[in-house]
């Protein structure tokens, strides 16, 4: 079970991974996530599924490798297994008929962002999706989410490649152009939501973010992921992930992230220590 | 035990009730090594022989799942271990565990006649020998009668679940088990301690369960990877039993809550259980210690809490608790070696503010002192506020254990359950079934966080009922005479 069928790597720290798992499949829509444990010490990790096929009973997995269980997870070949994938958790994005939208994908939020802009297209919205990166080799899916939108904008902070902005310059300017977007989008890291949640809100557009709190079974029970949103403490895990980026409250969720900060260093040397003497 | 012993009557009055051998406080306040260490023979032969064999057994009426206590008794007494540890499996599917965290201080030792001359038979340590003994010794497993071919799905793999799988396949049903996390055993695995309940004790009774035919799935989540109405309209099971207990954490409410260094007991417990964070980094799960750390609450899971926080080197551990020693819910054995290993108790006193730093951490938590009032709904005298009482305690860390609801992830997208506004399942005392068609349930889904045991009692209960309704007899009428919720 859960074996990897395909891998790619996207960038020299973003990898894809195939899974086979026929019951998250069966189920998963854009939105979802999945829970994943590398083997019987691992941690539970949460990952949004960036795509599925019921047919084949899989599921894509898009990473980036900031920590000790994301580069562990980077040298997974495949042929090996994760020792669990749960899901599909969460709550499913509320695709509708909205007219004109706006996808922003943020580095790794490009890969999430990916299905819903699908799913918006195939339900009949005019799709316009700006994603960006630090720099062109932090950028992926240029070709499938052009496949999926009307319209592309691609910007890397440096200027590598595509427009040297911050998605948040061309949010801004379709925005003061009076195009008329219905609802955004956004994905990435927190920092990048809460600057693109902060950028629409003077238009009033609805702002739909994906939160990435830490968790740990995923199903509502511990509460690790809780935020307040509209000041109201929500579990990211069953509330979510998807919430109304002007009414969370960032710096709590910017906070609630660097808990484990200490230990997930301590964790990353022990086991690039381990690396090294063992190869 | 070399040979059998018979005294008289007389002469077993004369034995005193023997002790068990525990870790010192000072040494097991840093380990996560089994508390208590279980009978030496010596020690089980001689309780043994305290048993009167009563012909009409109090003691099995005060046992929710009915063990026949004087029959496993009786054959330990006999020097005969294989049979004793039969007897006892077959009432009981997890004996070593029920040996462990049974209450049976007020369940079958309370009511024990040689209790009411001198200390009861120490039912429970006997049952936890007997049972160690048992695992110590594989036997194969007991012969399940011919299949009937009906597949019933039991959800969630908790003492109720484990119970209710467990009698079912010996019924002859074809029995699957969802579990949505990658371990099964509930509370059992993610909520009590290591040096409680040794996790290779409930990985050996679940394989028990295993060895009776149960199918176990693990990862899927009910409600998520398939709705209930899937399960019994696509998936081909003719009975569902909802043993997902309560696993919803409850937060006070108050300002402060979402500081870093504030878990709910049920995040702090599944990290260090069944995440193993106390052997981070080996095991890749990390938790926070504080320094000075407040458990808010005082039930057995505020117990777990406070104990796991001292053995990961907190310095001081305080429990919290609005009401008096009196009215703790926690069992007097467990306040017991909480006390004896260093924790503090702070009666009477309840937080309202939880003060953070500029970095977002817990520095300090704000109590008021309490008095009591008169008896409230519980029973239990209601806690008031005194005025002007606001003290602040120096914490970096705070633990809620204020209890648990159940999960409502199950009941996704499935109509047809009734529910109360607490939000546990209505089901027949008798018989577990719901509001809903085929659908049975028990344990803390219907009563609210309680114990293992009674949660095994609804399981054998349920079982049984389902059996009647898979073979065609008769079943009431569905949620009659529904039970209310003990909140």
């Amino acid at each position: 079970m859960y074996e990897i069928l395909s891998r790619e790597d996207l960038a020299p720290v973003t990898k894809l991974f195939e899974v086979r798992a026929p019951t998250v499949a069966r189920k998963a829509r854009a939105g979802h996530f999945v829970i994943v444990r590398i083997d019987e010490e691992g941690e539970r990790v949460p990952l949004t599924i960036a795509d599925s096929d019921r047919e084949r009973g899989t599921i894509t997995l898009v990473f980036q490798e900031v920590g000790k269980t994301t580069m562990q997870m980077g040298t997974m070949q495949p042929g090996d297994q994760f020792a669990s994938c749960t899901g599909p958790l969460g709550l499913p994005s509320e695709i509708e008929r909205y007219g004109t939208v706006l996808l922003v994908g943020g580095g790794v939020g490009i890969a999430p962002i990916y299905p819903i802009a699908r799913e918006l297209k195939e339900a009949g919205n005019t799709v316009l999706s700006v994603i960006g990166a630090r720099n062109q080799d932090l950028l992926f899916w240029e070709d499938k989410m052009r496949t999926v939108s009307d319209e592309l904008t691609v910007c890397t902070d440096d200027g590598s490649y595509g427009r040297k902005a911050l998605v948040t310059i061309p949010t801004k300017e379709m925005l003061e152009a009076g195009r008329p977007i219905e609802h955004i989008w956004a994905i990435g890291p927190a920092i990048m939501m809460k600057f693109c949640a902060l950028t629409t809100r003077p238009f009033g557009v609805p702002t739909t973010v994906s939160l990435n709190s830490i968790m740990v079974d995923g199903t509502g029970m511990c509460g690790a992921c809780r935020v307040e949103v509209g000041g109201r403490t929500r579990f990211v895990c069953v509330d979510g992930p998807e919430f109304d980026g002007h009414q969370v409250d960032w710096d709590q969720l910017l906070a609630r992230q660097r808990i484990y900060l200490e230990q997930e260093k301590q964790a990353t040397e022990t086991w690039k220590h381990q690396c090294q003497c063992g190869s | 035990m070399s040979e059998a012993i018979k005294p008289m009557p007389q002469d077993r009055m004369k034995v005193p009730r023997q002790e068990m051998p525990t870790q010192e406080p000072a040494v097991r306040a840093h380990n996560f090594i089994e508390v208590a260490l279980g009978f030496p023979d010596q020690s089980a032969a001689l309780e043994a022989m305290r048993c009167l064999q009563c012909k009409k057994p109090k003691c099995v009426e005060g046992c929710p799942v009915g063990v026949n206590i004087p029959a496993f008794i009786g054959r330990l007494r006999e020097g005969d271990l294989p049979g004793s540890a039969r007897s006892l499996k077959s009432d009981n599917n997890l004996p070593a565990i029920c040996g462990r965290v049974c209450p049976q201080e007020t369940q079958c030792e309370v009511v024990c006649v040689v209790g009411k001359k001198s200390m009861p038979v120490a039912i429970g340590r006997l049952e936890r020998y007997v049972a160690d003994w048992d695992l110590g010794h594989p036997s194969p497993p007991p012969a399940v009668p011919p299949p009937t071919g009906k597949k019933v799905a039991v959800i969630g793999s908790g003492p109720a679940g484990l119970t209710c799988a467990g009698d079912l396949a010996r019924y002859g049903h074809q029995v699957t088990i969802f579990e949505s996390l990658h371990a099964p055993g509930g509370v059992l695995i993610y909520g009590i301690p290591e040096f409680r309940l040794p996790k290779h004790i409930v990985h050996a009774e679940v394989n028990y369960v295993c060895s009776l035919g149960v199918d176990l799935r693990l990862n899927e989540v009910i409600g998520k990877t398939y709705t209930l109405d899937e399960l019994l309209e696509q998936e081909g099971y003719e009975a569902i039993f909802l043993g997902t207990g309560a696993g919803l954490p409850m937060f006070m409410h108050i300002p402060g809550e979402n500081y870093n260094g504030v878990y709910s007991a049920n995040e702090f417990l599944t990290r260090v259980n069944l995440m193993k964070a106390y052997l981070f980094p080996n095991w890749d799960t990390p938790v926070k210690v504080g320094r000075k750390v407040a458990v808010v609450g005082a039930g057995n899971v505020a117990m777990d809490s406070s104990r796991c926080a001292l053995r990961l080197g907190a310095e001081e551990v305080h429990i919290v608790y609005r009401r008096s020693s009196e009215e703790v819910p926690a069992r007097a054995e467990e306040v017991h070696h909480a006390e004896e290993e260093g924790i503090i108790f702070d009666f009477l006193t309840n937080p309202v503010e939880i003060f953070g730093d500029e970095k977002g951490w817990v520095r300090g938590m704000r109590c008021m002192r309490m008095k009591l009032g008169e008896p409230d709904a519980s029973g239990r005298r209601r806690p008031l506020p005194v005025e002007g009482s606001e003290f602040d305690m120096d914490v970096d860390m705070v633990i809620m254990a204020l209890g648990t609801h159940p999960n409502p992830l199950v009941f996704t997208e499935s109509g047809g359950l009734e529910r109360t506004r607490h939000g546990t399942v209505v089901a027949d005392e008798k018989t577990g079934k719901t509001t809903k068609d085929r659908v049975w349930a028990g344990g803390d889904i219907v009563t609210g966080a309680a114990t293992v045991i009674s949660a095994m009692g609804a399981g054998k209960q349920a079982a049984a009922d389902i059996d009647r309704f898979l073979r065609g007899e008769a079943v009431p009428a569905a949620g009659a005479a529904a039970t209310a919720a003990v909140g």
